[in-house]
């Protein structure tokens, strides 16, 4: 009874939503702020780089270049160029599986949730199975097989989200449908995707937010090593994790072509974790009715 | 300190604030209460009586303070003790009995264990912890022997769990003891007997007690004497007899206004029509292989009220739940209009759906948080009548039958209070104009004067020709609506027939002892 007296007498006002009370926290902030520098660099970065990313502009590995500021890559192709080009693909394949994968846990993960019964444990023991696999080995064995391509990098980080995505989700359908106003609609014989759709899918957005970041983290992280490993875009393509191996070999004369997508890297994921990070702090306290 | 009435707690001008807003949750309280004498601190949720029973034991909830006052327990004013000081005296000088005694025992510990830990007194040998153990078993009741000592909280049921939590609080004897609505879950034979033990143990141990309730009916029975709460400050204070017979603030009386009559002559008994609009028959039903219900026979006429009566586990949700279509495992027959209804609601008609609608017990958790009033109202009505033309015209409609404005259509659940979610679970099931209202304990989770408010709400669609199947425990209400009742008791239906003719000569033991049980108030104190 507790619950219900402090809500009465807290005014009218509605709570501060999930967005906001994430907001609340300085680790958002931080975090918007990293993510955004990054996606920025990425996004813009075609528009304002001086050269065409495959013109060669320098000898390999040379550095105090006039007009290449970070100097050339191994072939002697301008860095900063590559640099600002090869960002976008990585935030592209990253948040399509990311997407992909989450969208496609919910609907399992709601559709085991709440229809229970053999269709559920069909379901979670094919996840169960999918889970088996570990992420970036069950990547390359694919792509070693059927050869890299972009779509298909995209379907196998998907695939590996999906059940991980599914069991939180389930998780969540499972407290909610307890509730009396999924019941409330059943007595009234709405059918069981609206219930799906639009009584339960509004009431587990909070972990699906947090799912989302959490995922995209990882997909950034894999879509960047399998790119280092040439597994993922091909040359000539400007890609950061394809920089990050073409160039190591010459890291000790010419740092700038390693460093550049290796900060990149590292800034986008950790600005990533910081915002998901404070989505999940804020949806635990709604979630749980606490009022700071 | 052997005299009687010697005060044991004295509370002057206590305030707690809540943080970050500063607003005064509880102002300038002043109390007293002597030994072995019981305080009844009555209010409704959000009056602060909570916050005040936790600031007796020089607690405070997440985010409130206490700022000022002083806060004297058996000579110690607590208030200038650190926290440490405070541990110390907590279940020695003052005691705290919670609502919800499963949730007071740790799951994990054996009785003995808890009893034992609860006692917290090293001065004393283990020999001597566990005689004291047994001696305050015996005190509450229960059995004290090494197999009871043994057992897990989940082996006991509600009314024991109860028992050893005030075990608990008595078996250090202390000076003060909080109850914070101890009975509130208890059904009321079991409450009566749990209110007996608070009676004789305060007596016995010469205990001042401060028993905290929004029941005015169960008060009456305990208290020596009566505070009053309201919006954070005693409006009135006195002995039990004199607040009960000669409130003096309106909201006392208005409090005393909402309890319900025990004994009314009941509602005129429209006489038996031609066809019952809804006829049970025969019906059974289980959980798997656990019977839960068997051979019932219940009918509604159009228009008409029948509550059902029954104490927790008796069957009365299963049974309301097969009625709505959400439990399928039944049998027998069940007619709605002279059509059988189908086991599931999705393999009933939309006609049949709409004119049969539920009303469930939580308003907490019977609306979709997401959503604004307006579409939880809409929902069912496009789905079981159609696109409405005049949608907002539909909305403002149903509202007013639940008494509430057309502008709470924009709100969202969490804007409104308990007594106001009620409301708006009723106008969403009264939204598709249905024939017949199943309503399960609507007013358990409220207080006692919302609870007023909505069993008039319910009159008066019953007016309008509803017909109401009222599933409740609480035997004064069912006088106070209904004009049949039938009681249930184990899954089988023990008595059936008029209100006034079963309040006044009930024929089966069980609903004797229930009316015996069930705190009585008297009408003439409440002069209104």
């Amino acid at each position: 009874m507790s619950e219900p007296s402090t809500e009465t007498t807290t005014g009218r006002d509605r709570g501060p939503g999930l967005f906001r009370t994430a907001w609340g926290y300085g680790r958002t902030k931080v975090g918007v702020a990293l993510t955004g520098l990054i996606v920025l660099i990425a996004v813009l970065g075609p528009f304002v780089a001086p050269y065409s990313p495959t013109e060669f502009v320098a000898k390999p590995f040379e550095t105090g270049v006039d007009g290449a500021l970070f100097g050339g890559d191994e072939r002697g192709r301008d860095v900063l160029t590559r640099f600002l080009w090869g960002g976008w693909t990585l935030l592209l394949l990253a948040l399509a599986s990311a997407g992909i994968g989450v969208l496609a846990g919910t609907v399992i993960g709601i559709i085991a949730g709440y229809q229970r019964g053999w269709l559920d444990d069909v379901l979670m023991r094919t996840n169960d199975v999918l889970l088996a696999f570990p992420q970036l080995i069950a990547a390359l064995l694919v792509m070693s097989i059927l050869g890299p391509q972009p779509w298909l990098i995209v379907a196998v980080i998907a695939v590996s989200h999906m059940p991980r995505v599914a069991r939180v989700i389930r998780e969540a359908t499972r407290k909610v449908i307890e509730q009396d106003y999924v019941k409330a609609a059943e007595a009234i014989g709405l059918p069981r995707h609206r219930i799906m759709a639009f009584e339960i899918l509004p009431n587990v957005t909070s972990p699906l937010l947090v799912e989302l970041g959490l995922r995209l983290t990882y997909s950034i992280g894999v879509v960047a090593v399998l790119g280092f490993l040439g597994m993922g875009l091909q040359p000539p393509t400007a890609d950061w994790g394809l920089m990050i191996n073409e160039n190591r070999q010459g890291m000790g004369v010419q740092p700038w072509a390693v460093a550049l997508p290796v900060t990149a890297i590292a800034i986008l994921t950790i600005g990533a974790n910081l915002v998901t990070d404070g989505l999940s702090r804020a949806s635990i306290g709604i979630d749980r009715g606490v009022q700071k | 300190m052997t005299d009687e009435h010697s005060t044991a707690l004295s509370v002057e001008g206590l305030t707690v604030i809540g943080r970050p807003s500063d607003v005064e949750i509880i102002s300038d309280v002043s109390v007293g209460v002597g030994r072995g004498r019981i305080l009844g601190l009555v209010g409704e949720s959000g009056s602060g009586k909570t916050t005040l029973g936790l600031s007796l034991l020089a607690h405070c909830k997440r985010a409130t303070e206490i700022t000022s006052g002083r806060l004297v327990v058996a000579g110690h004013d607590l208030t200038d003790l650190d926290e440490r000081g405070v541990r110390e005296l907590r279940g020695r000088a003052v005691a705290y009995i919670p609502q919800s005694p499963a949730s007071a025992l740790n799951p994990a510990l054996r009785l003995g264990v808890q009893l034992a830990e609860a006692l917290h007194d090293g001065s004393l040998s283990k020999a001597e912890a566990n005689a004291r153990v047994r001696e305050v078993l015996r005190e509450v009741a229960l059995p004290d022997d090494n197999a009871f000592l043994r057992r897990y909280p989940h082996q006991l049921s509600g009314g024991q769990q109860q028992r050893v939590a005030i075990a608990m609080a008595f078996v250090g004897r202390p000076d003060v003891i909080v109850l914070d609505e101890p009975t509130t879950g208890l059904d009321v034979t079991t409450q009566k007997h749990v209110l007996e033990t608070i009676r004789a143990m305060t007596r016995d141990y010469g205990t001042a007690g401060v028993y905290i309730s929004h029941d005015m009916a169960v008060v009456a029975d305990l208290a020596d004497e009566i505070a009053v709460m309201y919006r954070g400050e005693i409006v009135e204070r006195g002995d039990a007899q004199e607040v009960l017979s000669a409130p003096e603030h309106p909201y006392t009386r208005k409090l005393l206004a909402a309890v319900p009559l025990l004994r009314t002559s009941g509602h005129e008994d429209p006489g038996e029509g031609p066809e019952p609009l809804l006829r049970v028959s025969g019906l059974a039903a289980g959980y798997g292989r656990t019977r839960v219900l068997e051979d019932i026979d219940v009918s509604v006429s159009p228009g008409e009220c029948v509550a059902l009566l029954g104490e927790s586990g008796s069957g009365k949700t299963t049974l309301s739940r097969s009625l709505a279509g959400l439990h399928h495992e039944f049998t027998g027959e069940v007619l709605f209009d002279g059509a059988q209804l189908a086991t599931s609601s999705y393999r009933r008609t939309a006609e049949q759906r709409r004119r049969i609608q539920y009303v469930f017990q939580n308003p907490y958790e019977a609306l979709n948080p997401r959503k604004r009033v307006r579409d939880q109202i809409l929902g069912p009505y496009r789905h079981l009548v159609g696109r409405p033309i005049d949608a907002d015209g539909v909305v403002a409609e149903a509202l007013e039958k639940a008494a509430l404005p057309a502008s709470y259509a924009d709100r969202y659940p969490e804007q409104l209070s308990g007594g106001e979610r009620q409301r708006v679970c009723i106008a969403r099931a009264v939204a598709t104009r249905p024939d017949l209202l199943i309503c399960d304990e609507i007013t358990s989770a409220l207080d006692v004067s919302v609870q007023s408010e909505i069993v008039a709400l319910l009159r008066g669609l019953q007016d309008e020709g509803m017909a109401l199947l009222f599933v409740t425990h609480n035997i004064a209400l069912v006088s106070n609506i209904a004009e049949r009742v039938a009681i249930l008791q184990g899954g089988r239906i023990a008595e059936q027939g008029t209100v006034g003719q079963i309040m006044s000569a009930p024929e089966h033991e069980y609903t004797r002892a229930l009316i015996a049980d069930t705190p009585d108030f008297e009408p003439a104190a409440a002069g209104g």
